[in-house]
């Protein structure tokens, strides 16, 4: 089947089998590995993009079901001029990654989280990361880079 | 200035920030087919058939395998030390022995056309007695390998002095579950084949060991180690479950040279949970005697350690838990002995700390014990036993020696951060008023060795004639952050900045030999190798420097402000990295390099204390970890901001193993964690910030007086967090509660010592 759609801002129009997943769509069909497939039950969020503005795990949503709408992966976050977003330049600040592989669903996630609340607390963000998992972090610098990238908490602490 | 010992932040990071890390399933491989395996549904049984026919006539199946088709040997015993035969087929032959184990490998177009083929194969088995608890399995009832004649697969004695505890006037008696538990980096194992136009097998691997893995698939395949490439592209966590070969490594490999095609193989989830091997499952039963007033003089441990069905590294962890014996204590007797069989479940393997959480964990909740036993401050009974710091190096009863340590000064640190004795203080307000909220404070003061295998690591350093530095590393980073590490250790060095230098790692092309990213060991050898590499390269720079500039070779400096070279009084002329590079070359041909295989000078021993605080809701048996302080040692510090990092992730996985963390088995081996919506994959919801600290004791076996920091905060956060769980419900009779400590298992051993100690009585309703 035809599915369009937009991802980082091109529109995207290719033909599909129907049962395919959008984080395969994003990474085998439109060519953006950045997006990372960690688990097969929904549980980890590396998978996470946003659609229309709202973070959802792409193992768990079908391309054909995101049809008409406007993706977000972690290869659309970087500002025009290349620099690193807030919450990018928090997380290399903040030492909020180490192997990577859950880094572009945690990103993603937390630009969702400080749409919908720009100014969480500590537990605010613990609770809003529930459904992104890391092994290697910790989740204390991952935390400390949502709290740093929302401007609660200065950078560096 | 010197750069070291500052928060340099990561130089890998923009990349993975902006378009994402390239892991071995992100590579493109044009024209691949798709491995995957048919895994045993049975714990143990026999193979009566196993019928392809079906898969092998599937449009778009490229090739269907059973172990006959492949002709590999089978995986090696460990270190010469498991039973022969106990080894691992490629696939299964004749005999299945876990819920996982791979039995046929199907090649085909796709992931999908492959997903279906599995599907299509008829496996018909006759089930065998499945031995699933290891203390039945020591029994020998029933075997795995009738041939072994036995389940024992490796055992340690050391000690046995029936004497042991004769004059002790206290011996507290323990036996401890160290739950089997799954490393579960969010990447599973992955690779990906071709052979290149020139004959040769290049082999991209998600492993912390690409030259280890180069080496077995030169072996099994029966190729020449120089007709093997292994390449590591970015790799998504390992935890030392990634530091060794699996069969299915090899038949990638022997698929890729007999199909002449790029194969390709990323295990799913579900797959990983049952195929990348498991950490810890030692049973363990621990005596410590001594004085009423607190003087620790004997200690005994046994382990039985749950192998899983094939022996890997997990046979022999109780190698490295015995060298641990003793702790951080001054114990005048200890002893050790284990025994390690095979179960039919997952063969268990490295997991971060190898051997030495279990240790640690064994002597940690023992004291704990024994403080209540004689109803002393289980701080004060560490602080009198605690081994001082003028006694280094200091030989255990086991024979492991300590290089150098202060681990009162640790203690009294992290006790200082905690708060100790306002928290004690606060405990006993608790439970004066009743609350059903009741706290915990747990210790734990840890010694543990790091680059306990005496392996030495390969660096080299190369200037070239655009003065950029190239470094190459033996060691294989996946998320350590080596790149950042290693280049301030050449920048300071050389006087370069950090921009200027590549460090190139994880290719065996490129880097000769290399033993990999394991066991704490890379800064202390890995990072020292380098930074011997980088000193070499000075000392080579400045022969030529001398010859330039016809000066007596005592008079050339190096001015690292400026990275250039000149004689001592007259900086007005000096010669930068490019140019001498340029001279080295025009000199004889060779670039400026230096290259350095530095030998092991043994291990070192990292040390810290950990204090964890909990609430235990005692009506419900929920745990909350409030706080966690770790005071870690791992001598000098070269970029507080990574150590910190790996102290963070070490403390996460540590507090998951005592709160949460278990894989969990039926009777029948049937695995019932194996995704991670059944398996209680730590979160940040369960978890607080942590309050780190670190002592700087440098060790006297490096240059840079650096210990291994990768393992020290899952060795630290187990048995404090267990020791917090255990205490914050000693008072209601509870003398302990298995790992996990899940609200179910907490709230049993309260109502279990309720008849003892009426727990109603003490607990009142309400009240905060």
């Amino acid at each position: 089947m035809k599915v369009a759609m937009t991802v980082n801002g091109t529109l995207e129009s290719h033909d599909v089998e129907a049962r395919t997943l959008l984080v395969d769509y994003l990474r085998n069909v439109v060519g953006l590995t950045g997006t990372n497939i960690g688990c097969d039950t929904t549980s980890c969020g590396a998978c996470t993009v946003l659609l229309n503005g709202q973070s959802v795990k792409s193992c768990t949503v079908l391309a054909a079901q995101a049809a008409g709408d406007d993706i977000t992966t972690i290869e659309g976050l970087a500002l025009e001029d290349g620099r690193l977003n807030p919450v990018q330049q928090a997380f290399q600040e903040c030492h909020g990654l180490q192997c990577g592989y859950c880094t572009p669903g945690m990103v993603m996630a937390i630009t969702s989280l400080l749409t919908e609340n720009p100014h969480p607390t500590e537990e605010d963000v613990r609770v809003g990361l529930e459904g992104n998992l890391c092994r290697c972090a910790g989740y204390h610098n991952i935390v400390a880079s949502a709290l740093a990238a929302s401007g609660v908490v200065e950078m560096h602490q | 200035m010197s750069i070291l010992g500052n928060r340099v932040v990561r130089r890998e990071d923009p990349k993975f920030l902006t378009v994402g890390g390239t892991y071995v399933a992100d590579l493109d491989l044009p024209g691949s087919v798709y491995l995957t395996f048919v895994r045993s549904s049975m714990a143990h049984a026999k193979l009566l058939s196993v019928d392809t026919s079906g898969a092998k006539a599937m449009p778009g199946v490229v090739a269907v395998y059973t172990n006959d088709d492949l002709g590999i040997a089978r995986m090696p015993t460990i270190m010469g030390m498991t039973n022969e035969a106990m080894t691992q087929p490629m696939l299964a032959s004749g005999t299945v022995r876990y819920v996982g184990e791979p039995i046929v490998a199907i090649v085909a177009e796709s992931r999908e056309i492959a997903a279906d083929a599995l599907e299509a194969v008829v496996v018909e088995y006759e089930p065998l007695t499945v031995v699933i608890d290891p203390a039945e399995a020591r029994k020998d009832n029933d075997l795995l390998f009738p041939d072994a004649g036995t389940n024992t697969t490796f055992t340690l004695d050391f000690g046995g002095d029936e004497a042991l505890f004769d004059d002790c006037e206290v011996v507290v008696e323990l036996t401890l579950i160290n739950q089997r538990v799954a490393p579960c980096p969010m990447e599973g194992r992955s690779a990906a084949a071709h052979m290149t136009k020139d004959g040769r097998l290049e082999f991209n691997s998600a492993t912390q060991a690409p030259h280890g893995v180069r080496d077995g698939l030169a072996g099994f395949l029966g190729l020449e180690p120089d007709k093997v490439h292994v390449v590591t592209p970015d790799v998504g966590g390992g935890f030392g479950a990634k530091a060794s070969v699996y069969p299915e490594d090899i038949v990638v490999g022997w698929c890729a040279v007999h199909l002449g095609r790029p194969v390709r193989w990323t295990e799913t989830r579900s797959e990983s949970m049952l195929g990348l091997g498991h950490g810890r499952a030692q049973l363990q039963h621990v005596r410590m005697g001594g004085t009423r007033g607190g003087v620790i003089s004997a200690y005994r441990i046994d382990v039985l350690q749950d192998c899983g069905a094939y022996p890997a590294f997990g046979a022999v962890l109780p190698f490295m838990t015995r060298v641990m014996t003793s702790g951080p204590y001054k114990i005048p007797k200890a002893e050790f002995g284990s025994v390690s069989v095979v179960t039919n479940s997952t063969p268990t393997t490295a997991y971060r700390g190898a051997g030495r959480p279990e240790a640690t964990a064994a002597i940690e909740r023992t004291m704990d014990v024994f403080a209540r036993e004689i109803e002393m401050d289980p701080a004060e009974l560490r602080r009198r036993n605690l081994i001082g710091k003028d006694e280094f190096p200091y030989t255990t009863p086991t024979e492991t020696v300590y290089d150098v340590g202060d681990y009162h000064q640790a203690l009294e640190l992290a006790l200082e951060v905690a708060g100790y004795d306002e928290l004690r203080a606060k405990q006993a307000r608790r439970r004066a008023s009743g609350d059903p909220i009741q706290i915990g404070i747990g210790l734990s003061c840890y010694v543990e060795i790091t680059n306990g295998l005496p392996d030495g690591e390969f660096g080299a350093v190369e200037v070239r004639p655009d003065g950029k530095i190239i470094v190459r590393t033996g060691t294989s980073p996946h998320g350590q952050g080596h790149v950042t590490a290693w280049s301030m250790l050449v920048a300071e060095q050389m006087g370069v900045p950090i921009e200027d230098i590549e460090v190139i790692y994880g290719d065996t092309d490129v880097v000769p030999r290399g033993a990999g990213t394991m066991g704490s060991r890379s800064l202390q050898i890995g990072g020292a190798a380098v930074n011997q590499a980088a000193v070499d390269v000075v000392e080579k720079a400045k022969d030529l420097a001398a010859d330039l500039f016809e000066a007596d070779r005592e008079d050339i400096v190096l001015d690292k402000s400026n990275a250039s070279f000149h004689v001592i009084g007259t900086p007005a002329v000096s010669k930068s990295w490019g140019e001498l590079a340029k001279a080295a070359v025009a000199k004889d041909g060779n670039p400026l390099f230096a290259e350095v295989d530095l030998a092991s000078p043994g291990p070192t021993f990292p040390f810290g204390t950990h204090i964890s605080v909990v609430e235990v809701d005692v009506e419900t048996g929920k745990v909350t970890l409030l706080r966690h302080i770790a005071v870690d040692d791992a001598g000098r510090i070269l970029n507080p901001l990574l150590a910190e990092g790996q102290v963070h992730g070490g403390i996460a996985q540590g507090v998951a193993q005592a709160l949460l963390e278990e894989v969990v088995y039926d009777p029948d081996g049937n695995p019932l964690t194996s995704t991670f919506a059944d398996y209680s994959f730590i979160s940040a919801a369960e978890l607080p910030s942590f309050e780190t600290r670190f002592t700087e004791t440098p060790t006297p076996i490096n240059a840079l007086g650096a210990k291994g920091i990768g393992e020290s905060g899952t060795i630290g956060s187990t048995p404090a967090l267990h020791n917090a769980v255990c205490d914050a419900v000693a008072h209601l009779g509870v003398r302990h509660v298995d790992m996990p400590t899940t609200p179910i298992r907490v709230w049993n051993a309260i109502n279990d010592a309720a008849p003892h100690h009426d727990a109603k009585n003490t607990t009142k309703k309400g009240g905060r």
